[in-house]
């Protein structure tokens, strides 16, 4: 199980990244915004992604989007986790194809609650 | 300004006094067919006008100045280019409050994974011992694997002593690693005041700006801007009381619930 973690700030990649290993994924890399992510995705075979919403560059929202356009991505489980916390912008992201939605600050059992629920779904 | 009660307020007493003298003199003379009376006084009253206009709009031009002077974007002296200089020295401040949280929460996770496989060790040797030891107690422990277990807890309480000093002083040095607080708030009670002030001057620049439209007679066409849902807007403040924002995870998932998720 490969993971992408994309976030501007290295502090939450880090935690993100830690917990994640506390649930057994321990093949984890990582991406500062949009722009960086998209073409690691495209050619590094991931699994699973997981990414912040506000961004400088290329947002998380913009990069959801661009994967779900791109045929070889469209299936890619997407776990948002931003502050974003607007009614009318998780309802974007959910029809933009997002899998899961974690707003920040968030617990580690959030994170792992969301994490499985995803992965039943898949299976 | 001949549509507005409000500029009437403003108009200066003296030159109320003269267009109310005039005017009634020019009823007078239309009344009395004096046309070429009227004509002279008409333009008197449009000079009367223009005269008002200029001296208002030398008052505003002269209140405007005295407004950006304090504003301070006007640096002329060495004064001023220290007020000037308040607005960088505030985005420094605020790059160095990055910075401070960015180190204390590096400093602290490089703590908390140095500590974490400890623990993991510990619980897993204690896992082990205490299988062993079970073992002994139901005698099925043959000498020599008593003697490894002998010299195994042994081990296990040197390094348990030495294991819990190393986490001890990494959660103590954790805790210190929150001082950053102290100095972080500070700095960002300073750079609110900043923007306090900011705020009050830019808030006399508008009433300024309102005046001279007011005057003049102009109307903008302000357009409301719709940000878009796409467009990240970063963390909410007062999410509780608001309706158009979640206010924690419950919330989302009741809302993707709600769409079918």
């Amino acid at each position: 199980m490969k993971i992408l973690i994309v976030d501007d700030f290295s502090t939450m990649r880090r935690i993100i990244k830690n917990l994640l290993r506390d649930l057994g994924f321990t093949n984890t890399d990582e991406a500062d915004d949009g722009n960086s992510a998209l073409p690691m995705l495209k050619s590094g075979k991931y699994d699973f992604l997981v990414t912040d919403w506000n961004m400088p560059g290329m947002s998380g929202f913009d990069l959801l989007k661009a994967v779900r356009a791109d045929e070889n991505l469209k299936n890619l489980p997407v776990l948002m986790v931003t502050a974003e916390a607007k009614r009318d912008q998780i309802v974007a992201a959910a029809q933009a194809g997002v899998n899961g939605y974690v707003v920040k600050p968030f617990t580690a059992a959030v994170l792992k609650e969301k994490i499985e629920k995803i992965f039943e779904r898949i299976q | 300004m001949s549509d507005s009660n409000k500029n009437h307020q403003s108009l200066d007493p003296e030159v109320a006094a003269k267009l109310e003298s005039q005017s009634a003199e020019l009823a007078e003379s239309v009344q009395a067919g004096d046309y070429a009376r009227a004509m002279t006084l008409i333009n008197e009253l449009s000079d009367t006008r223009d005269q008002s206009l200029y001296r208002e709009v030398g008052r505003l031009t002269r209140s405007l100045h005295e407004a950006i002077r304090n504003f301070q974007i006007d640096p002329r002296n060495a004064e001023q280019k220290e007020a000037l200089s308040k607005m960088s020295d505030a985005s420094d401040r605020l790059e160095y409050v990055v910075q401070m949280t960015g180190q204390a929460a590096n400093r602290t996770m490089d703590l908390v994974e140095v500590s974490m496989p400890m623990a993991h060790a510990i619980r897993d040797e204690a896992r082990a011992l205490s299988a062993e030891w079970a073992r002994l107690r139901r005698r099925e422990m043959a000498p020599a694997e008593f003697r490894e277990l002998y010299g195994r807890i042994d081990r296990f309480f040197s390094s348990l002593s030495t294991e819990a000093d190393t986490i001890y002083s990494n959660l103590s040095e954790i805790l210190l690693a929150q001082d950053f607080q102290d100095l972080t708030g500070q700095v960002i009670q300073k750079v609110t005041n900043l923007v306090k002030e900011v705020e009050e001057h830019l808030l006399s620049l508008v009433v300024m700006a309102s005046h001279v439209d007011q005057l003049t007679g102009t109307v903008h066409q302000i357009e409301d801007k719709q940000v878009s849902a796409e467009e990240g807007v970063g963390p909410q403040m007062n999410a509780e009381e608001r309706d158009d924002v979640v206010s924690g995870q419950d919330d989302v998932d009741d809302l993707l619930s709600s769409l079918g998720f």
